[in-house]
């Protein structure tokens, strides 16, 4: 097989900071602390060891505070690495972030000229591209007013726009996905799909494992400043959301103790459990082809007529995705006495696409007027496993294709 | 196109970019720049010319009051502007790889640019008050070259220390207070006794002024050489080298750590 170029070869990097335990900030406490200096190392990478070929889509992938944004910062030459090198091939976009250096204060057009030189366009070659740049953005009718009167978005926009006409070779990128609208991102989408037909270097740094697994050939996955998996963007892509996982399922051992405190209801009917099953047993995570289930434990302490009992499931946005209840199944509950425990068991083909859901049971009586108990978001099951995990649902579906 | 010509292009939007924010939403824009050194220079004229009648043994004592006072304004404009400069842009440094020394370049060539416009000023008040143009005044770009490596090196400096150490601002604050007296800006150099005169002499600024003085204003000015005679006579060059030495190595040393330390 023939050898690639190579765009960007990272040997044995260590980036560490001293951080002072007080921090001087004037003479007076530097000279007084002269004899006491006392720093901290801050490992942020360790050992960090790879190659990016030329022409390749690269994306870099971890959790915050991983050290991912320290990394960038350090192949765009923004810090200077500890230890190790970094060798870079061709010229690099100096930017981690769009739209550095824009002034509030200047009209667009004057903000288009400023940009440009940060990014080491020259006036005359800012000049040829001026009405590419505008049109881009969809801006023409602003471009004399100051960037304080323009949206949020529009300001993103034009800095996207800027930022794709710098020549060259490598371009690094940090969480650009998350701006715009749709339609505009949509737009930046196609640009990147140009960018990388035509050959360029590009290295992206997000959370968003739909673009890593569309746009990216390869991907890296760090934690803790080092390098957890590196490779084909779908196993990394899997391997964060495994990272993800795991990490959540601590976190919420931790919040568990302190008691959900959104609770509604009187005292006739408690829940008493709530939890996710496999055919009937506990089971934490879900793979696409199995069903999900809940069982909801309640306990009465007086005599209830007819109840219903409900479940919402949300995601992890707290946008509800879907609720049910005994009622809107016409199931009668009957008479509850004083003492009884009731288990309402629920199954469900599995349509949610990877990630972590809520589920929220509740309790009322005949008319749904009273609410006897009501614990929002009391347990969590996750999904994973989705060959393309883009969207929120995966409902089951036929795709043809007929050719001529 | 190769790194120096972007470098050129990056500093010149910067300067654009300052001269555009410094006078936007002012009605009358530059006039302000120069309202500082006229205003000084009213003042002090009263003061000193009339009431002191310290200008008696200069000829055109008013124009060689206001040269002096212009350059003394790019001084305090150039070291001052450089002094924030890093701080100042700080967004950017921590954001964009970008050389950092086109940063404190461009503020420094921003106060180069007021004084250029500001020596025209000079230039009209020389008309008017009929100074004799002579041939020396053609030495005048080196001395105004030789006070902008002097300011530009010590604005690298306290940019430099800035990041850092923020006393640094109040520091140098005081130090051009002593600064302007130590230079005979405004009273001429026969008040002050025998003794100390060659010491305010070496002082790099007075250096610098009292030639652009002598080549501009009149050929009685008393220049650095008339005072202190052989090697000590380049003292306020080797000054002004070293500290441009010391600039260089210590922004050097420091500049790729300021998108950690800021």
């Amino acid at each position: 097989m023939e050898k690639k170029a190579k765009s960007l070869i990272v040997r044995n990097l260590h980036k560490s900071f001293r951080l002072p335990h007080e921090r001087h900030s004037s003479l007076k406490q530097a000279v007084l602390n002269l004899h006491k200096r006392r720093f901290e190392n801050f490992h942020v990478l360790k050992k960090i060891d790879f190659e990016v070929n030329e022409g390749e889509f690269f994306g870099i992938v971890g959790r915050n505070g991983s050290g991912k944004s320290t990394l960038l910062k350090l192949i765009a030459g923004i810090y200077v690495p500890s230890s190790g090198s970094i060798t870079v091939n061709g010229r690099l976009t100096p930017f981690i972030e769009l739209g550095v250096g824009f002034n509030q204060e200047l009209t667009g057009r004057d903000n288009i000229f400023l940009n440009g030189a940060i990014l080491g366009l020259s006036t005359k070659e800012i000049k040829q591209k001026y009405h590419e740049i505008v049109a881009f953005a969809e801006l023409e009718r602003f471009m004399d007013q100051k960037l304080k009167n323009y949206s949020s978005g529009m300001q993103v926009r034009l800095a996207f726009s800027v930022a794709i006409q710098a020549k060259t070779g490598i371009l690094l990128l940090d969480e650009v996905l998350a701006v715009g609208d749709s339609n505009f991102q949509k737009k930046c989408f196609d640009v990147f799909k140009d960018i990388k037909k035509r050959g360029r270097t590009v290295i992206l740094v997000t959370h968003d494992m739909g673009a890593v697994q569309n746009f990216c050939d390869r991907a890296m996955l760090i934690d803790s400043g080092e390098i957890v998996a590196i490779g084909k963007s779908g196993k990394v892509a899997q391997a964060y959301n495994e990272l993800n996982l795991e990490q959540n399922i601590k976190s919420e051992q931790k919040t568990k103790k302190q008691k959900n405190a959104k609770q509604h209801g009187g005292n006739e009917i408690k829940i008493v459990s709530c939890e996710s099953t496999l055919h009937g047993r506990k089971q934490r995570i879900f793979k696409p082809n199995q069903k999900i289930g809940l069982r909801v434990i309640y306990k009465a302490t007086a005599t209830i007529d007819n109840p219903i009992f409900g479940i919402t499931v949300k995601d992890l946005m707290g946008r509800p995705l879907f609720a049910t209840n005994s009622k809107a199944k016409k199931q009668k509950t009957g008479v509850i006495k004083p003492g009884q425990t009731v288990t309402v068991e629920f199954e469900m083909d599995n349509i949610l696409s990877d990630g972590t859901y809520t589920v929220s049971p509740a309790v009322a009586n005949e008319s749904a007027t009273i609410f006897y108990d009501w614990i929002e978001e009391m347990t969590k099951f996750d999904v994973s496993g989705w060959d393309f995990p883009a969207a929120l649902l995966q409902p089951a579906h036929e795709l043809t294709i007929k050719k001529d | 196109m190769n790194r120096l010509s972007s470098h050129y292009y990056l500093i010149k939007q910067l300067v654009i970019t300052d001269f555009k924010l410094r006078y936007q939403g002012s009605v009358l824009g530059y006039i302000w720049s120069l309202a500082r050194p006229l205003m000084l220079f009213g003042v002090l004229y009263v003061v000193f010319a009339h009431f002191f009648q310290f200008g008696d043994g200069i000829p055109n004592y008013p124009t060689y009051l206001l040269l002096g006072l212009v350059l003394w304004t790019y001084f305090i404009e150039a070291t001052n502007m450089s002094l924030g400069a890093i701080v100042g842009r700080g967004d950017l440094i921590r954001k964009v790889s970008i050389p950092k020394y086109t940063i404190v370049l461009s503020a420094s060539i921003s106060a180069l640019v007021n004084l250029t416009l500001n020596l025209v000023v000079v230039g009209i008040f020389m008309m008017i008050t009929g100074v004799d143009i002579r041939w020396e005044i053609l030495t005048l770009p080196c001395w105004i070259f030789l006070l902008f490596i002097l300011a530009t090196s010590l604005g690298y400096i306290l940019a430099a220390m800035f990041v850092k150490y923020r006393d640094i601002s109040h520091i140098w604050e005081v130090v051009l207070q002593a600064m302007f007296y130590a230079t005979p800006f405004i009273y001429p150099l026969a008040l002050v006794p025998e003794q100390f005169r060659n010491w305010l002499m070496i002082n790099p600024l007075a250096y610098v002024v009292q030639e652009a003085r002598y080549a501009v204003i009149t050929p009685a000015t008393v220049r650095t050489g008339d005072i202190v005679t052989s090697w000590v006579a380049w003292v306020p060059i080797i000054t002004i080298a070293l500290i441009a030495l010391f600039a260089y190595w210590y922004f050097r040393k420091t500049a790729p750590y300021f998108a950690e330390d800021l």
